[in-house]
């Protein structure tokens, strides 16, 4: 049972955990993804990066059904989204958790009122435990006791972020999916939610799907990346090969001035 | 819905004591599922833990555990010190130690309770808390007041600095779009008003009567008095959302740093597109209402569109009508005020703005009638 448990939460090699097999995801005449194919693997943090309006956050949003695709699959744990019924459904979705760009607080709700909506929601727990959990939530995240009955109209930008995330593991889930998590951050901000962010998916054992902008956090955090661009993925790998890829975009990106400083950085 | 939960066979937790020394054994899935099964049965397991020695909590059993079954794990052990024992946990795997370390770093105290008043307190404070933030709202209206008579002096002299394209705007939002409905609404009201007083002026042989009763009641007070409110409903509800949003996303605040002024930008068109246009609603109201009594006179007591006109006539001169007409742009300054008033005061939830555009349409409402209770006194002391 022992070795039941730590499998669980150690990487096995190409187990996949999302698996989208040619998407085509569109507006209007506009079209964003042509036959795209993206894995993501357990126990990675996949940094998704790309142009503006080349479609990052659409694909989030399509991979956990916000948006619908018009073609193509998406396997989640090995359960084909468009096929499944609304339990099994429902069942996928309790095992991820989603950060939003604006953090997305229900803003009539206090922070632990919201940490505590997706257990109402989901389980069936007696209110002191829902708020030891929650309370135990929020301080993983970095948060202070007090910020707990606090609205959040009340908080900075940094702390409506972590008020998100611990909304996100709220329910202790598998999958973590964060969209463009450091941006409005101060540098140090920054690189302290990159560390938070990394700890949380070392000691949870989380699979992270990161849309990002931020090179350091790409540099820091991420074991893998994906580049966006030419409406499908131009090249998933670890940043070596994704630097080393020619596309004009990819090498302004990681060759511009910010891109190298973050390398040296970060070795 | 719930995560469908394992079925577990045999309880998860196993009590025993030896010669003082407690054991507890652990078995199953302790995850977020589960947890509160799970904190029920350590609960009662821990009832039978008798003696005061050393607990021993073996772990080697657990499947599936995660942060809630971690802090149930760390709760009863922090309980059982409390109480004096000594704990030991054993056969920890590696996910298990990581987990039940960040969980005891992170072990929550108790809840920090929410500011609670007594009884008496609550009364006291609760009561100066409402004076003085009416008196910041009567306040708030003079301000507004005072700028916008400013503003307005300040086009009169310079009209070109008007924004004429936001006026047109929101007079086809506020003026040209309410016309069907307030035509609508007051057909009917109309109708009702002159069936109403053929059926109990005929008692007195007196149905003609009705014709009288409908046009004074309806030029001096109705026409005037429903287009406000309907006006107050349908537009002053939108320009407290509108407003209020753009206080939530920070526009207010841009705008106030771009050295432009919310009062001018805002409510200046709002404010100047209601005192056009409720007038003429008013007017619009006016004639809908005298076509829905005349069609029902017609109906009721066959008296045809040409005698109930002559009969209006008699009945009616200039005043009855300007008395009713000069009301409306008071009533289009006091909407327009507490609307924006109402929409500046949005914070920042979603609950705030429901609660401000509400009291925008109730306070409107309330002050559309009192105006208009101030004006029929006024009138008839003037004798009008």
């Amino acid at each position: 049972m022992v070795v039941e448990s730590q499998r669980e939460r150690q990487p096995r090699a190409a187990e996949t955990v999302i698996e989208a097999r040619g998407l085509t995801v569109g507006f209007g005449d506009t079209l964003i993804h042509q036959n795209l194919d993206l894995d993501v693997y357990r126990g990675e943090i996949l940094g998704i990066v790309g142009g503006s309006g080349t479609g990052k956050s659409v694909l989030l949003r399509t991979l956990i059904g916000l948006v619908k695709p018009r073609a193509g699959s998406i396997r989640m744990f090995g359960t084909e989204m468009a096929t499944a019924g609304p339990a099994e459904a429902a069942a996928v979705q309790t095992r991820w958790g989603v950060l939003f760009q604006q953090g997305a607080l229900f803003s009539s709700l206090n922070v632990q009122q919201n940490v505590e909506a997706p257990m109402r929601e989901h389980l069936d727990l007696e209110p002191e435990l829902r708020g030891e959990l929650a309370r135990l939530k929020l301080s993983m995240v970095g948060l202070q006791p007090d910020a707990a009955n606090k609205m959040p109209s009340e908080l900075s930008g940094g702390m409506i972020k972590r008020v998100a995330l611990a909304r996100a593991i709220a329910l202790d889930p598998d999958l973590l999916f964060l969209d463009e998590p450091t941006s409005g951050l101060d540098p140090i901000g920054a690189a302290d939610f990159d560390n938070l962010i990394a700890k949380l998916q070392e000691t949870l054992g989380l699979t992270v799907f990161m849309v990002t902008h931020d090179l350091d956090s790409l540099f820091s955090i991420c074991s893998r990346v994906a580049a966006i661009g030419n409406k499908k993925i131009l090249v998933a790998g670890d940043l070596e090969t994704v630097v080393a890829y020619d596309d004009p975009w990819i090498k302004a990106y990681f060759g511009g001035q910010r891109g190298r400083s973050a390398q040296l950085a970060h070795g | 819905m719930a995560r469908p939960e394992k079925q577990e066979t045999s309880s998860s937790v196993t009590a025993s004591s030896e010669g003082g020394t407690g054991r507890l054994v652990l078995a199953g899935t302790w995850t977020v599922e589960t947890c509160q099964a799970r904190s029920d049965e350590l609960g009662s397991a821990l009832q039978g833990l008798n003696g005061a020695g050393a607990v021993e909590v073996d772990l080697a059993g657990i499947g599936r555990f995660d942060t809630a079954g971690a802090w149930l794990v760390h709760r009863t052990a922090a309980r059982l010190k409390e109480a004096g024992r000594e704990v030991r946990l054993r056969d920890l795997s590696e996910n298990q130690r990581i987990l039940l370390e960040e969980v005891g770093e992170n072990a929550p105290g108790a809840p920090q309770p929410p500011r609670q008043r007594s009884f008496g307190r609550e009364l006291v404070e609760g009561t100066g808390e409402t004076v003085i933030s009416s008196y910041r709202d009567v306040r708030e209206l003079v301000v507004l007041l005072g700028q916008t008579t400013l503003i307005g002096f300040g086009l009169m002299r310079h009209p070109g600095q008007a924004r004429y394209t936001s006026l047109i705007f929101h007079l086809e939002q506020i003026g040209l779009r309410a016309v069907p409905i307030v035509v609508l609404i007051s057909l009917l009201i109309g109708g009702i008003i002159e069936q109403q007083g053929v059926y109990q002026l005929r008692g007195f042989g007196a149905e003609i009567y009705s014709v009288d009763l409908a046009g004074i009641l309806i030029l001096r007070e109705l026409g005037v008095l429903l287009t406000s409110i309907m006006v107050a409903g349908r537009t002053g509800s939108a320009i407290t959302a509108e407003i209020g949003s753009m206080k939530m996303r920070e526009e207010i605040d841009a705008m106030r740093t771009l050295a432009l002024s919310p009062t001018a930008v805002l409510i200046m068109p709002r404010l100047t597109a209601l005192m056009i246009s409720l007038p003429l609603l008013t007017f619009v109201s006016n004639m809908a209402c005298l076509v829905g009594a005349g069609l029902t006179a017609w109906v009721y007591i066959d008296l045809p569109p040409q005698s109930f006109i002559s009969h209006l006539r008699t009945a009616i001169d200039l005043n009855t009508f300007l008395v009713g007409m000069i009301k409306a742009p008071f009533m289009a300054v006091a909407i327009g005020f507490i609307a924006c008033r109402e929409g500046l005061a949005v914070e920042g939830s979603a609950e705030s703005l429901g609660a401000r555009t509400t009291a925008s349409v109730v306070k409107a409402i309330f002050t559309v009638i009192v105006l208009d209770g101030f004006f029929a006194m006024f009138f008839s002391a003037m004798d009008i």
